[in-house]
């Protein structure tokens, strides 16, 4: 059986930088910050106080309040971010749409409702729980949602695999494709896991930054005073297509899907082995996948969260499986302007380095004023820069030790 | 008893996302005002709430129509 090719056709996205993709790539290039203090609940006790939050998000634009008191703030984003994919993409109304699916993922899913829930649980006993809550709250929601919105009848999946899930997604939808049970795929992830309780498990974690004073330098990739991640909220959809289905009607294309690579740490529940080996596994994975190699790639979009172990560990694991091209190569990290989207990263990073490749233009990794001992790759610090490259990696590593790595390519036509 | 009438009326129409002028006594939930399974039990409760009662499920099946519910908190209050 031969590979089908895929192309990406279609981009979506909502998150702290903002509520299209245009004014996100704009922010990303002027090195913009997205992070800001806790406004939608009194965090005055919390160790965290920061976060990234979706701003002036009006769901009502694009359903009814009453359909949206149903969704979880995750599935409204999710709903969002497809709404704009499909509409960019602009299939055709005769397309087989028995041939279009989903695959789509949260990291936690509906957390918001299920709070909520609780509470009205221990308040007022289990006959004031909502019927809506299981079907608001399940992570599979936003590839069922999706799929009823728009009569989407192919392949429906939801990989859930914390940060790497919208990594795993992309490139899960990309070899359906590929394998043939597909022609078009909505895949991505979306995440709203800024509650309470959610600040405070990553809280008590000690996995996220305390620079509550300075909420915009907080997540501050490679930097000597980094001390955690941010969380953000948001989600990313990217259209794949079988690159026989986008040209035969004439679709426009952004890039082209070349590789997916994956492994596990098998080492920590939260901490990745200092080597960075998982990681390192992962990027060869998907170099192998595509029959390309090392010293082709031009651009490494980090995972780079912002952690004392994560970082170093990413670092070493690109040093030890690219040696000397690993300082040729540029590597940023988004999340220094995004913060952490957890289970739609690897969706908005997929996002920003298909625009990367296709524009020539590098998003910087903001914050970078010192870097730290170990770090001296070409991080890209503070500025944006034009960059002719042919092929980019997007990491994505998460809890659980479960690392995913697609590679991309420039689509020259 | 229009009291009631009016409490029930604005319920269905904050419930169902249906506008006041649509919501008739004869009105079926289902049929008319476009709810499903899940939004029936969310009216229900939301009734419950309202009138601080509590609707039982047997009861609550039998509520189909707008009529219906305002007799049943008419009888039941």
């Amino acid at each position: 059986m031969t590979k089908r090719r895929v192309v990406v056709t279609g981009l979506g996205t909502v998150n702290p930088l903002g509520l299209d993709v245009e004014t996100t790539w704009q922010a990303l290039c002027q090195g913009k910050s997205g992070i800001g203090p806790i406004t939608h609940f009194d965090a005055s006790s919390y160790s965290t106080q920061i976060v990234g939050l979706v701003k002036d998000f009006d769901v009502t634009s694009v359903m009814s309040a009453k359909e949206a008191r149903k969704l979880d703030l995750f599935l409204q984003y999710a709903l969002v971010a497809a709404d704009q994919a499909l509409k960019d993409a602009a299939l055709p109304e005769d397309t087989d749409f028995d041939r279009v699916g989903v695959a789509a993922g949260s990291g936690i899913g509906g957390l918001n409702t299920i709070e909520q829930n609780y509470q009205q649980l221990e308040k007022s006993g289990p006959r004031r729980v909502s019927p809506f809550l299981v079907p608001a709250a399940v992570i599979n929601m936003a590839a069922g949602n999706i799929a009823i919105r728009h009569g989407l009848r192919g392949p429906n999946f939801a990989i859930t695999t914390a940060c790497t899930t919208g990594t795993h997604n992309i490139g899960y939808a990309a070899r359906t494709i590929a394998y043939g049970d597909a022609d078009v795929m909505l895949a991505g992830g979306a995440e709203g896991s800024s509650s309470p309780l959610g600040i405070a498990g990553f809280a008590a974690a000690r996995a996220m930054s305390t620079r509550n004073d300075e909420p915009e330098k907080a997540s501050r990739p490679w930097d000597k005073d980094r001390d955690g991640f941010v969380l953000s909220d948001g989600a990313a959809m990217l259209v794949l297509e079988s690159l026989e289905h986008a040209q035969a009607r004439g679709a426009k294309i952004y890039g082209e899907v070349v590789g997916l690579g994956m492994s596990d740490d098998a080492h920590h529940v939260t901490s990745p082995p200092e080597d960075g080996s998982g990681a390192r596994k992962a990027m060869e994975n998907a170099l192998r996948d595509a029959g390309v190699a090392p010293e082709q790639v031009g651009y490494i979009n980090a995972h780079g969260t912002s952690t004392q172990v994560g970082d170093i560990a990413e670092t070493q694991a690109i040093k030890t499986l690219f040696g000397d091209h690993a300082y040729k190569l540029a590597v940023s990290s988004t999340k220094s302007m995004t913060g952490h989207l957890l289970g739609a990263a690897g969706a908005i990073e997929a996002m920003i380095t298909v625009l990367a490749l296709q524009n020539g233009k590098i998003p910087p990794t903001i914050n970078l004023d010192n870097p730290d001992e170990g770090c001296d790759l070409d991080y890209v610090p503070h500025t944006a820069r034009d960059a002719d490259i042919e092929y980019a990696i997007s990491n994505s590593f998460g809890f659980g030790g479960t690392n995913g790595s697609l590679l991309f390519k420039r689509f020259d036509g | 008893m229009s009291n009631i009438e009016e409490r029930v009326k604005k319920i269905v129409c904050e419930q169902l996302g249906v506008k006041e002028e649509e919501v008739k006594p004869a009105s079926s939930f289902v049929d008319d005002l476009g709810a499903d399974s899940l939004d029936t039990v969310e009216l229900v409760m939301a009734l419950e709430e309202e009138f601080e009662t509590e609707i039982p499920d047997e009861d609550a099946e039998k509520l189909t129509t707008v009529q219906e519910a305002i007799d049943y908190i008419v009888a039941n209050l």
